[in-house]
């Protein structure tokens, strides 16, 4: 009599779970979609909608760089070149270099950490697809500047709006910079 | 068809092509012409059908689904059949090539060859074989074949396997599908899909499904056994992903598997028309009269619109059902077929001839169960409704506090 009654337990079971398994999956299909569908429907920016630390493209202040080369030294895949050089005339040490190879950089951020004045920091941009990869990296200095000289107690009105790295990056079909030109070689190192 | 071929002529030339010199070459260009015309019906259906579920199934996992290649996503099935198209047809070194190169075909074969006598409504049917509905079950053989060939011919453990699985399972759920087709013949006493169609009414309770509690399970068991046959989810154990790469279509690419997915989804179309012809009163009009519907062209074009809308909405349900159930175990799946829907087809017969015995279904005890049994399901299908309801009313709340946007997102508004 057990065989019977597992018999036609089995077909209950079936049906019910036939039942209840549809009504979900129905149900479903008047939820809303959880999918965000970067780029195109977006309820608001996306810098927006990333989280508060989010560790974007690397930027540089350099209005309160002091020069110390501590980020440097803590990028694990040397991707951040900086050089200093003294005024032929001055004399005084002159900031001639800030470079950040993003291509490279795994946005580890313990450049970020070291960093005294926190003038190097994340920012929310990631969208930086080019098609030259030399076009990467982020060049901070124009023109020799002076390191900034840090003082106690001082608030720094450091940018982090994420401006400075937005103009750095390269349109999509901007050629290579001219000494890479030819060369597939974007080695910052050498 | 011949009678219709000569109406075509007669209607459109204004002369009868009987006697004709070239009369055979007459009716040759007419029958090539109805091929075309519903192998374009099979290629659209079974395009726009791909994009359809793979919407329906991206809704049903909260995704939205393919939608970058024109309007919506629409045209993602004509980029993907293009895409294969240009693909490089490989044929494996050590592939019995003759069989390997033919194998797609019999299984196109065999889902095209169905479309011959399935109706799309009145009088709308290529040819209305008195032996209908038994050529569709033995047409449908060839896919079988076709299936077991490309398995074996690909020199290759995982197609071999989906093989062999397949003819297995194919040969197995013939079984309980053609018992319950049975039923629906013994109720009309015609094997033509016309007359069976005909022998049912318009309105629900006249339909062959609510003519007994045999006919509503005899129709759940065509349902099972019709999945099993068209490879569909509970059932793909052939092509099983998880367990054998792609199944029989392993090793192949390019236009012939093209050719394997397009009979697949076209299937959907046949099985689901099947559902509808033999159980659901394929394309009967509420209180028109089978004369009055084959003579006028309007109420013709009508009976074609409520098959084509009974006939999707089963495909919906199979969708549904698709992205609902896991696949069955191998032995499950034949476990299922042999101790239970078998030997509740055969009880299905014999209940249905009983009651036949017992009652006609004109008389008042057979209106009285068509009736009830009608209600039974209405209640059961409102049931289900309120159960869906309540799963979504289960979570609307939380949602809308965790989310700050109404969880309400329905279907028909495009994500």
């Amino acid at each position: 009599m057990s065989a019977v009654s597992h018999y036609i337990g089995n077909i209950w079971t079936a049906a019910t779970s036939f039942f209840e398994g549809l009504s979900v999956t129905m149900s479903w299909m008047f939820r809303r979609p959880m999918t965000i569908q970067y780029p195109d429907k977006i309820d608001k920016p996306i810098d927006q909608q990333l989280p508060e630390r989010y560790r974007g493209f690397l930027e540089v202040d350099i209005r309160y760089c002091i020069g110390c080369s501590a980020c440097m030294r803590a990028c694990p895949i040397d991707c951040i070149r900086m050089e200093v050089a003294k005024h032929p005339e001055s004399g005084t040490r002159m900031l001639t270099r800030f470079d950040i190879d993003v291509s490279k950089c795994m946005f580890c951020g313990l450049c970020t950490e070291v960093c005294p004045t926190g003038c190097l920091h994340h920012t929310k941009l990631f969208e930086g697809t080019n098609a030259h990869i030399e076009n990467l990296v982020l060049r901070y200095v124009d023109v020799p500047v002076e390191p900034f000289k840090m003082k106690k107690g001082e608030e720094n009105p450091i940018d982090r709006s994420g401006n400075i790295a937005r103009s750095r990056l390269k349109d999509f079909f901007a050629p290579a910079p001219p000494e890479f030109q030819g060369s597939r070689q974007g080695d910052l190192t050498g | 068809m011949q009678t219709l071929a000569d109406i075509l002529i007669q209607k459109i030339f204004g002369v009868s092509p009987q006697g004709w010199f070239w009369t055979g070459t007459c009716y040759l260009v007419v029958i090539v012409l109805f091929c075309l015309v519903l192998l374009i019906f099979a290629a659209l259906f079974a395009g726009i059908t791909s994009w359809v579920e793979r919407r329906i199934a991206a809704r049903m996992m909260s995704r939205v689904g393919p939608n970058r290649v024109g309007p919506q996503g629409f045209l993602q099935w004509l980029a993907d059949g293009l895409k294969l198209f240009l693909k490089e047809d490989i044929i494996p070194s050590g592939a019995d090539w003759p069989l390997y190169r033919m194998a797609p075909y019999f299984v196109f074969a065999g889902m095209f060859g169905t479309f011959v006598a399935l109706p799309f409504g009145a009088s709308l049917v290529a040819a209305d074989l008195n032996v209908g509905i038994y050529y569709l079950l033995a047409v449908t053989a060839f896919v079988i074949v076709g299936i077991i060939m490309g398995g074996w011919s690909s020199n290759n453990k995982w197609a071999l396997f989906g093989g062999i699985r397949s003819a297995a399972q194919l040969v197995s759920y013939e079984i309980p599908s053609g018992l319950t087709v049975l039923v629906v013949v013994l109720l009309t006493g015609s094997l033509s899909t016309q007359e069976i169609i005909k022998a049912q009414g318009g309105l629900p309770w006249d339909w062959f499904i609510f003519h007994s509690p045999f006919t509503v399970a005899a129709f759940f068991i065509f349902v099972t056994a019709a999945l099993a046959e068209g490879n569909r989810t509970p059932f793909d154990l052939p092509e099983a992903e998880s367990e054998l790469v792609a199944g029989y279509a392993t090793e192949y690419s390019g236009f012939r598997f093209v050719v394997f997915f397009f009979a697949e989804w076209a299937n959907l179309w046949v099985m689901s028309a099947l559902m509808v012809i033999l159980f659901l009163g394929g394309w009967r009009i509420p209180f028109v009269s089978v004369e009055a519907t084959t003579s006028t062209w309007w109420l013709i074009a009508l009976s074609f619109v409520i098959f084509c809308v009974k006939t999707l909405v089963m495909v919906f349900f199979v969708i549904h059902i698709r992205w609902t159930l896991p696949r069955l175990r191998i032995d499950q799946m034949m476990k299922m077929c042999w101790t239970y829907l078998v030997p509740a087809a055969l009880v299905c017969i014999l209940g249905t001839m009983v009651w036949m015995g017992i009652a006609d279904w004109q008389t008042i005890p057979g209106r009285a169960m068509r009736g009830l049994m009608f209600l039974i399901a209405a209640f059961v299908a409102l049931k289900w409704l309120a159960r869906v309801r309540y799963t979504y009313m289960s979570d609307r709340d939380l949602y809308q506090k965790m989310d700050g946007r109404p969880l309400w997102y329905p279907p028909w508004r495009l994500p």
